[in-house]
């Protein structure tokens, strides 16, 4: 007699602790702590923290440990851990000219006021496996010098200071209206650059590079600069209604973009350059600076260009297609049992060969 | 039966009210606009978008403490998913669970209605993958819900019909596009077209929940719904040409089994509880041990 597949419950429970069993790894190396991957995996932190929408580096590093190294699954764990947690007050707009700079580079000045700073960078490194690394040693502390408390203005500003870069609006929702949250509000499209520029912070890097690129390569061209790329931390501040002023309660790690475009101008306007923004938590420069080229490829109607059918123009399509817990969700979710459909397909095309046959047959 | 201790840590039913009171929101104006896809903030969960996330959070919006649960999939009360889900809402809610369809007050599925015609005060919570029955004929959300704003659904029978100029029938098995009280043309989620009868005039509540998608939307009780045909084609339900092996149903939707490499196969009930209170009633089929005093 058949007895239908049973068990799914002692299936999931023996999975599970498999699952703990390889995540550990040969018990006979040391396990790894969360404090080391958060001070040793920091980008990989910074990534999780980006995507996952939560600033939150020992979380993130849990995560990362947790999934295994699985930085899409760890993004996933902070998001549904994120989803928990209440809103407690929203904090005052961050004033990104008041970075405490790591990192501070133009690609369209030699020179400028608060200077051009390296500062911790994989650029001019020779990509050559460091063997070195391989067996553990010590790193000789690098060269220190004094911060300077010159203020470090942005790139930007100076141009807009000659009109010749369209002026930055803070926003282009109405005035006094707070700027729609992603994560309280659902996507409604079409969607002002202040959602657009949420999504595509927070989402897949690879997805948002790849969408960058192809503007680069004639898909939407945007013939982008990059005016600043600045990394350092910024301060938060609360307003706290109980004393009646704002109170500073931490600060965080930011990666921010601003391209600097060609825009020939029309009859009515004179030509001018136009801005792309990118602002990613964490040392994240490769998503900055993509996250700012496919914002200013989907400012195309604004600025009246052509829809020339590119992808990165295509708000709809860059949207809903950015968010990687999504995708992969949806993805492997057709891993999941399909028996009653692919059941009625079997029985749709049972019948229509058979209707086939039927019909073959009776012409010969 | 419960599956694990309650979860001190996370809220009822895990959302937090504020959570829970905007899904109730979209849940009512969904009733009152049957077949409307509302558009919901939906959450993250703490299980992948496409895994019943929609499902799971209109369950966790309805659920109170008196409930008794059941989830499904495919039909079936044991399959790894439904187990997953039954498990998660014993764990984070703390309510009693059954795989009794009549003794349920809310069945989440996925895939199928249960053979068992529900009652009134019960709650069916349907996992919709896609809601959009138009979104492969258009895959712009902007422009689909303009053709339900302004009902222009003739792209849709334009569809069915090339179907029936090219197979001779409507060549759609599941998912079958329905349309809700003469308005909103609706995705019924991937339950065979077998089970789109069951859709109308329910005396249970129906939600239907797309988390990825962030829509809400829903049935209220005795709402007619009908499968979109042609006067000339006629919608017809089908399954399997055959009895179920196990339980004898002659109109019951069935799983193949393949049971060899030899092209063996039989024929089980999808809808597990079905089959097994039918076999506890001595029902028998096909293959399975006859049982003293069996009067079936």
């Amino acid at each position: 007699m058949y007895v239908a597949v049973k068990g799914g419950e002692r299936a999931i429970d023996n999975a599970h602790a498999w699952l703990a069993e390889e995540r550990r790894g040969d018990p006979a190396v040391p396990e790894l702590s969360v404090a080391q991957i958060r001070e040793q995996m920091r980008l990989a932190v910074n990534r999780v923290m980006a995507e996952g929408s939560l600033y939150d580096p020992d979380l993130a590093a849990l995560a990362i440990k947790q999934s295994r190294g699985d930085l899409i699954e760890a993004v996933f764990l902070l998001r549904a851990y994120r989803t928990t947690l209440p809103r407690l007050a929203s904090s005052n707009p961050i004033d990104t000219a008041a970075m405490a700079v790591d990192r501070r580079i133009s690609a369209t000045f030699k020179d400028l006021p608060g200077g051009q700073v390296l500062g911790p960078t994989f650029d001019y490194t020779h990509r050559l496996l460091d063997f070195k690394l391989a067996a553990e040693g010590s790193v000789p502390p690098a060269p220190q010098s004094p911060a300077t408390a010159a203020p470090v203005p942005h790139v930007i500003d100076i141009l807009n200071r000659d009109g010749l870069i369209e002026a930055a609006t803070p926003d282009d929702t109405p005035d006094n209206t707070p700027p729609p949250d992603l994560t309280r509000e659902p996507m409604e499209l079409p969607a002002a650059r202040a959602l657009r520029l949420q999504a595509i912070t927070r989402g897949d890097e690879g997805f948002i590079l790849s969408m960058a690129y192809s503007t680069q390569r004639g898909y939407g061209r945007t013939h982008a600069f990059v005016g600043e790329l600045r990394i350092g931390h910024v301060a938060v501040s609360v307003d706290i209604p109980e004393l009646g002023f704002a109170v500073e309660i931490g600060e965080i790690e930011l990666s921010e973009c601003e391209t600097v475009n060609q825009f020939s101008g029309s009859r009515t306007q004179p030509a001018q350059f136009t801005r792309g923004y990118g602002l990613v938590f964490g040392q994240s420069e490769r998503k900055a600076i993509a996250m700012s080229l496919v914002d200013r490829a989907l400012r195309w109607k604004e600025l009246g260009e052509d829809d020339t059918g590119a992808p990165a123009q295509d708000e709809e399509f860059v949207l809903m297609h950015a968010d990687n817990v999504q995708a992969t969700g949806f993805l492997e979710h057709i891993k999941l049992p399909h028996y009653v459909d692919f059941q009625a397909e079997l029985e749709l095309v049972r019948r229509l060969r058979a209707d086939a046959i039927t019909l073959q047959e009776a012409a010969e | 039966m419960n599956d694990a201790t309650p979860e001190p840590a996370y809220n009822f039913a895990y959302l937090d009210e504020q959570t829970k009171r905007m899904i109730r929101r979209a849940i009512l104006k969904g009733i009152a606009v049957p077949g409307y896809q509302v558009p919901f903030a939906s959450r993250e969960m703490p299980m992948p978008y496409g895994w019943g996330t929609g499902g799971v959070q209109v369950t966790a919006a309805c659920l109170v403490p008196e409930d008794r649960l059941k989830v499904i999939d495919q039909g079936a009360d044991d399959t790894t998913n439904a187990v997953s889900i039954r498990r998660f809402f014993a764990r984070t809610a703390g309510v009693a669970t059954t795989t009794r369809t009549t003794e349920a007050t809310l069945i989440q599925t996925r895939h199928r209605i249960p053979e068992t015609p529900l009652h009134a005060g019960q709650i069916l919570v349907y996992q919709v993958p896609i809601p959009e029955p138009l979104r492969f004929l258009e895959p712009r959300e902007t422009e689909t819900r303009k053709m339900h704003e302004l009902e222009e659904y003739g792209l849709m029978h334009v569809k069915l019909y090339e179907d029936i100029a090219r197979h001779g029938q409507i060549a759609t098995s599941y998912a079958y596009p329905v349309k809700v009280s003469g308005r909103y043309v609706m995705d019924p989620s991937p339950i065979p077209k077998f089970d789109n009868p069951k859709l109308s005039g329910s005396p249970a509540i129906q939600l239907f929940g797309a988390g990825r998608e962030q829509r809400i939307y829903a049935l209220p009780p005795y709402t007619k719904v009908v499968s979109l045909d042609f006067d000339d084609h006629p919608f017809q339900a089908s399954k399997a040409a055959h009895d179920c092996d196990l339980c004898g149903a002659k109109a019951s939707y069935l799983d193949e089994v393949i049971t060899d490499d030899l092209g063996g196969r039989m024929f089980v009930c999808s809808d597990t509880d079905f089959c097994t209170d039918r076999q506890a009633h001595g029902k028998r089929g096909r293959v399975s041990a006859p049982v003293s005093g069996d009067a079936a």
